[in-house]
């Protein structure tokens, strides 16, 4: 077996265990360096990954895939990874205890995404799956005697537990199904004629589970209260890394393991698309808070993303992947200046944040530049990952759900713009500016780079989108 | 003669107990002892299967340790933020969760 297609896990694996003993063994007053460690070892990750993204093999009796997909998605986690860890260090320090445990938790969070994106067994897929929600679990409820935090944790527990048991009985009835948990065996088995009762009840019960992780409606409900109660980087984290690692694990699992049975899946996936974009987009106009709203925000993305694997074509999954990198910029730099607000007045309200524009240029310009990346308006990112996702389903026929998505952006430019407006056109509550820590400042300035340079120009990362979609179908 | 169908129907009807206490019982521990009702579930699912359809290859046995483990782990998280959330209220019922909308 050949372990150097595993360096990346086995680099992130032992960096999270020495952040670990890092932690108990820093001098109290010296805990502040960790976080810059942490961020820094993640940069080096992040290198070692792009310098690798070349190789492909298959790793434990082709249980573990390294594969151009697998690729791209670890990257995308790991700048997320950077992203969230660069701004979570003031939060961090002024939080003052356990530095140690929150940046090892994150990085082993990283870890399990990782597997997942890399798996091609049930097992190994459950056990990635895991990896990634346990240390989420800690990590919302990380706050000592903060009543909001310890009962997001304590929700996102039970519900994510009861989510990941319906998703095992769903992968043991299709490893009864097929005889075997490898994707490989899978597609020889369950082929398109031989589709039985058993196959689809374990197909609806596994599509429950990856609804609970993507936040699909009806499995959503957790997303919101977790989202707000859950400490900011934590949040963003979430909203990011965790929904992007269910939805390559799903893409994986239903484009290699089951593509025969997408008669079964396919009008469940439709249908389900169409309600998160709807309700998740219209629930988060009456929002107040504004990781709520953005927890809203996050749900309707889901549906957008979803759209991509309705298309079932190159297209349609090159623009998930492309999708999933420009959510990674603009859901990091709006929850980092969600954090530094939060961190001086700790106050997560829409109407707190009026004005500003006067209090903090930086935080203003930059959530401008997120939301509206998010909204999909021109000439941002957003805007071409959308259009790229229209066009994929459009070409396969589905226009009605073109119209639906296009018309569910312009809903969400409006709840956008109403914290927009607050910020640029209200009276500030209290002149006083709102100061921002370097890391913060450096992962703002990247997205909104980001943000911008992949709107005016998206030609190189989609045609990296779409090499790596190739992998599902090769010309 | 027991045959394969035993075993599902009897897991069917165990994972069914498991989500109704899952969703019924009021006490954050109760909840938590639906959900391994309903993992047990799975567990009789994947050795029963193995027993019936590939008694030479151990995937199903596997499978089922490996729930078997991340489950503990996770109910030893479940159970230290049982315990937080005691001290902060006094209180382990599910319906007092009602700090953030739910």
């Amino acid at each position: 077996m050949n372990l150097s297609l595993l360096t990346l896990e086995i680099v992130v694996a032992t960096l999270a265990l020495f952040i670990f003993i890092l932690g108990l063994v820093a001098p109290a007053n010296q805990k502040r360096g960790i976080g810059y460690f942490t961020v820094l070892s993640l940069v080096v990750s992040l290198i070692i990954a792009i310098i690798l993204h070349g190789e492909s093999g298959t790793a434990f009796g082709t249980m573990y895939v390294v594969d151009p997909f697998s690729s791209y998605f670890k990257i995308a986690f790991l700048i997320a990874a950077v992203l969230v860890t660069m701004f979570s260090i003031s939060y961090v320090n002024k939080l003052g205890y356990n530095q140690g445990e929150f940046f090892a938790l994150t990085v082993l969070a990283l870890l399990g995404m990782m597997i997942m994106s890399s798996a091609a067994d049930f097992i190994t897929f459950y056990l990635g799956l895991e990896m990634m929600t346990i240390p989420f679990i800690i990590l919302t409820a990380f706050r000592y005697g903060d009543k909001a935090s310890s009962e997001a944790g304590m929700k996102y527990m039970l519900l994510s537990a009861m989510s990941s048991a319906v998703l095992l009985y769903g992968l043991s009835i299709l490893y009864g199904a097929a005889g075997s948990t490898l994707y490989s065996d899978v597609i020889n088995v369950i082929t398109g004629d031989n589709i039985d009762a058993l196959t689809v009840i374990g197909l609806v019960f596994l599509l429950a589970g990856f609804g609970f992780k993507i936040s699909m409606v009806p499995f959503h409900m957790w997303s919101p209260d977790i989202y707000q109660g859950a400490p900011t980087p934590v949040t963003a984290f979430l909203a990011i890394g965790s929904k992007a690692a269910a939805l390559a694990a799903m893409i994986r699992m239903f484009m290699i393991a089951l593509p025969e049975t997408r008669e079964v899946w396919m009008t469940l996936v439709i249908v389900l698309c169409a309600m998160t974009i709807v309700l998740g987009n219209f629930v988060a106009i009456p929002q107040t808070n504004i990781k709520r709203m953005l927890a809203y925000s996050s749900i309707a993305h889901a549906g957008y993303l979803l759209m991509g694997l309705v298309a079932f074509t190159n297209l349609g999954i090159s623009a998930i992947l492309y999708y999933v990198m420009i959510y990674v910029f603009a859901n990091a730099g709006a929850f980092a200046c969600v954090n530094e607000f939060g961190n001086m007045t700790g106050s997560d309200e829409i109407k707190d944040y009026t004005g500003m524009w006067k209090r903090s240029p930086l935080i203003a310009s930059v959530m401008l530049l997120c939301l509206l990346s998010l909204g999909g308006i021109p000439p941002l990112a957003g805007f071409v990952g959308k259009f790229y996702l229209f066009t994929a389903i459009i070409d396969q026929g589905y226009i009605w759900l073109a119209f639906l998505g296009i018309g569910m952006s312009m809903v969400s430019v409006y709840y956008y713009l109403i914290v927009v407006k607050v910020m640029f056109l209200g009276k500030p509550v209290e002149e006083t500016s709102v100061p921002v820590s370097l890391g913060a400042k450096t992962v703002m300035f990247v997205s909104a780079v980001a943000s911008l340079f992949l709107g005016l120009y998206p030609a190189p990362l989609t045609d990296i989108a779409t090499k790596v979609a190739q992998l599902f179908f090769p010309m | 003669m027991i045959t394969l169908e035993y075993y599902l129907i009897l897991a069917a009807a165990l994972f069914c107990i498991g989500l109704f206490g899952a969703v019924a019982k009021k006490n954050a521990v109760a909840v938590l002892m639906s959900i391994e009702l309903m993992l047990n579930s799975v567990n009789i699912n994947l050795v029963a299967f193995n027993r019936f359809l590939a008694p030479s290859q151990l995937v199903g046995h596997v499978f089922a340790i490996f729930v078997i483990v991340v489950a503990a782990a996770e109910v030893a998280v479940g159970l230290a933020i049982v315990i937080s959330i005691y001290r902060d209220r006094f209180s382990t019922e599910v319906d007092n969760l009602d700090w953030l909308k739910w």
